[in-house]
């Protein structure tokens, strides 16, 4: 077996054993939610929580599914994954799959964490005391440093926001690898990788500036691994400053 | 006198352009590219030394072909007589001008609905015997054309697609043979190697890499699990004339990662088979990984090797394999006779004094996941190794990228996945790769060159002293082959899932490479000096 791609930032393969179109719904036992349970804590459980209460993904332990309405949505979009996000297909089997589904069904509805901010406010501090806006972009405006939070609020819990703004390297996404360069002419960059081989680096520099450098030019190249250019918010804003900003950010839903 | 000439030229036309004699000289006429792997012992290796480490910087393109197809181009070109014929995907072949890359024929294969292929429709390459070329298809076939225009000359079905049988694989051209695998192995397929005649297309034996009941080995599948144990065939094995036999590697058995319902070694899944190239007798074999639960198909090139292996001249076959192990094996007899790790694994704990790993049972896939390394991409692949007697060293590309392992399900159903797992990459890893040059002899690493990521691409040794390879960013780059320093590069922008071959044209040494979606061959800029 030779996988078609290898797939760097896609979490988990997919090997495609369920099919895309499931047959009926089966009717699940208890011992299909228990075994639900266990995919469901060591597959998704990482980013959407034990209980589904969300992190990295978004909570699941709701009434009604932004993108999965019915079962066989929900039974989809496990099966597909999200195109342009970090939600991946799933390579379990149709009654696998089926097993999760009927899991994540019957997570009912735990209590979100209560969004004290006001988003107005929140809105400000983005752009002005906050200046969020120099490397993030929201509608296709701002900077490209940062990731893209237009939908992030669809994507993240409010306490996984409110934990990046106070705790940057607890959440580094996927595809911002800092990284350091020391030219053999004197030149020093550091900025967020935005592509490598074994030849060549490019990079973006805080003032969005993009550098490119052959390695045989360089002296020194660190990748620092988990860290992040973004400051912590604890010492800029004010608890109550906190929370306007990351009530701004959960309102952000994507779409119109 | 004129009537002796006639028949005689009559035989000449008979025997056709490529013979059999032909490919058995190969190594004589470096200016041609006659069989997969350059000649029958797979060194992947030519003896054209116009380009060379002092003049290798001034390489640049001469020409390039465009594919329209967007599965991935994994053709090792042949070359003969002025044109060089490639592999398109899904199955069709081109006949290229060697002078200006414009096709000259093509054959378009219409394909029915429903083709079934794990890892893409790919096809890598052509064999060439008399006046026929002959192409595998991912609908199960193997096809016959005229090597002057690519008219089908005849055309036999090699197993059913509709059960997810497919062929990839460039076949090999032996005595008046064509040898062609099977691919399916994670469908549950019941693998083979078949030998069809050259001119008829009929089938001239059959060896099953899964025993049926009565034959020996098949003691090695519990209950019925044989019917369904895969040991696909999907990569070009090689041929030793002298011993007459034709060495091949098989690839996981099915299911690929739940072992409990096949218990047994399961024969001759993950073996090197040593096959009577007449009759497909099997004369030997070797398993490398017993009862795999890793899917580490043996599905690598053979290279064939005489040399003194402590103190005594043997007939060799080296394996850099999947799993991570660099093998020496007498090709004689299939006796073991080295084995070492050459890239970074965790299934095993070692292999014992007879070859046989020693496995580390914490890699086995559960439902809260396994860490394993190499993942089942491999350290190595289908893609080719190279062997250069200048330097006497190995090259091999190495994949080092782990994965964790979630058991899933396997229930078997023609045509559909026969898995049995999911996986998911390694938190926090930067996968990478390496081309790496090995002793033949003790498979000790001699130099590295590192690799932004693991590649996809085969090598080519030359007698200019130089080894190209590909990456996944699309360089296609030379590095000294004594010492591994880079010497040239050029940036494709297409990824290189392909082997590189090396020709003459017009009396100009040339180095051919698909990447991306263009077949691309340099040669040296005449201006610069």
């Amino acid at each position: 077996m030779r996988l078609a791609l290898a797939f760097w930032f896609a979490p988990l393969l997919a090997l495609g054993q369920g099919p895309l179109q499931p047959g009926p719904q089966p009717a699940l036992t208890s011992a299909d939610l228990q075994e639900g349970e266990r995919l469901y804590l060591a597959q998704c459980g990482p980013c959407h929580g034990p209980r589904g209460e969300g992190g990295r993904g978004p909570a699941l332990a709701l009434p009604q599914l932004r993108r999965a309405p019915s079962d066989v949505s929900l039974y989809r979009l496990i099966r597909r994954g999200i195109r342009g996000t970090e939600m991946p297909g799933s390579g379990l089997g149709e009654h696998q799959i089926w097993q999760v589904a009927g899991f994540v069904r019957s997570l009912g509805h735990v209590e979100q964490e209560p969004i004290r901010g006001v988003p107005g406010q929140g809105k400000r501090l983005y752009t002005m005391k906050g200046n969020c806006v120099q490397c993030h972009t929201i509608d296709g405006w701002g900077g490209g440093v940062g990731p893209d939070l237009t939908e992030i609020g669809a994507r993240r819990s409010a306490s996984y926001l409110r934990q990046a703004l106070v705790e940057p390297e607890a959440a580094v996404p996927n595809n911002f690898l800092q990284v350091r360069v020391a030219a053999k002419d004197s030149r020093r960059v550091s900025g967020t990788r935005l592509n490598e081989d074994s030849f060549s680096i490019q990079l973006r520099d805080l003032s969005g500036k993009v550098h490119s450098f052959w390695k045989s030019d360089l002296e020194e190249l660190h990748k620092d691994w988990g860290k992040s250019s973004m400051p912590s918010y604890r010492a800029i804003l004010t608890p109550s400053e906190l929370d306007d900003l990351v009530a701004y950010l959960a309102s952000l839903q994507g779409g119109p | 006198m004129r009537q002796i000439l006639c028949a005689l030229l009559f035989v000449i036309s008979l025997a056709g352009q490529v013979p059999y004699e032909r490919i058995l000289q190969a190594g004589r006429e470096p200016e041609s590219w006659l069989t997969y792997s350059g000649t029958y012992r797979s060194h992947r290796y030519s003896t054209l030394d116009q380009i060379t480490r002092e003049n290798v910087s001034r390489l640049q393109p001469a020409w390039m072909y465009q594919i329209r197809a967007r599965h991935k181009f994994e053709t090792s070109p042949l070359v003969v007589d002025g044109i060089m014929y490639i592999t398109e995907p899904p199955s069709d072949v081109t006949a290229l001008d060697l002078r200006t890359g414009r096709p000259v024929w093509s054959y378009r294969r219409s394909l029915p609905e429903g083709v079934i292929t794990c890892c893409g429709q790919v096809n890598r390459g052509v064999a060439f015997l008399d006046d026929q070329i002959f192409v595998g298809t991912v609908d199960a076939y193997l096809v016959a054309l005229d090597a002057k225009t690519g008219r089908v000359r005849w055309e036999t079905k090699v197993s059913d697609y509709k059960s997810a049988h497919s062929v990839t694989v460039a076949p090999l051209a032996v005595k008046d043979k064509i040898i062609v695998g099977i691919a399916g192995g994670e469908y549950g397929i019941r693998g083979f190697l078949d030998a069809y005649d050259a001119k008829t297309g009929k089938l001239a034996w059959r060896f099953w890499t899964v025993p049926g009941p009565g034959e020996p080995g098949n003691e090695t599948w519990s209950g019925d699990s044989w019917k369904r144990g895969a040991a696909p065939t999907w990569t070009t094995g090689s041929y030793d004339p002298e011993l007459n036999l034709i060495y091949w590697g098989t690839g996981n058995p099915g299911p690929d990662f739940i072992g409990e319902v096949r218990l047994g070694d399961n024969l001759y899944s993950e073996c090197l088979i040593a096959l009577d190239a007449d009759t497909g007798e099997l004369k030997w074999y070797f398993q490398f990984l017993p009862h795999d639960i890793h899917d580490y198909d043996a599905t690598q090139v053979p290279v064939l090797l005489n040399a003194d292996f402590e103190g005594k001249p043997r007939k060799l076959v080296l394996f850099a394999n999947r799993n991570a192990f660099y093998y020496i094996l007498d090709r004689v007899t299939g006796e073991y006779l080295l084995g070492k790790e050459f890239a970074h694994q965790t299934w095993a704990k070692g292999l014992d004094e007879n070859g046989r790993p020693i496995e580390n049972l914490e890699t086995t896939p559960s439902v809260e996941g396994a860490l394993v390394y190499p993942d089942d991409d491999g350290a190595a692949n289908w893609y080719s190794p190279s062997y250069s007697p200048q330097t006497n060293l190995f090259y091999q590309n190495v994949r080092d990228k782990g994965a964790i392992y979630y058991r899933g399900e396997a229930i078997y159903e023609p045509g559909k996945l026969y898995f049995g797992a999911s996986r998911r990459r390694v938190p926090g890893e930067d996968p990478k790769g390496f081309l790496r040059a090995l002793h033949p002899l003790t498979g000790e690493l001699a130099w590295e060159f590192p690799l932004h990521s693991p590649p996809w691409a085969g090598l080519l040794s030359t007698a200019g002293g130089l080894v190209f390879s590909g990456t996944m960013e699309g360089d296609f780059f030379a590095a000294d082959a004594k010492t591994g320093k880079l010497l040239w590069r050029f940036q494709t922008g297409g990824a290189c899932y392909a082997n590189p071959i090396s020709y003459v044209s017009e009396g100009k040494q040339y180095i051919a490479i698909a990447s991306g979606s263009a077949l691309i061959t340099f040669a040296l800029d005449p201006k610069t000096k």
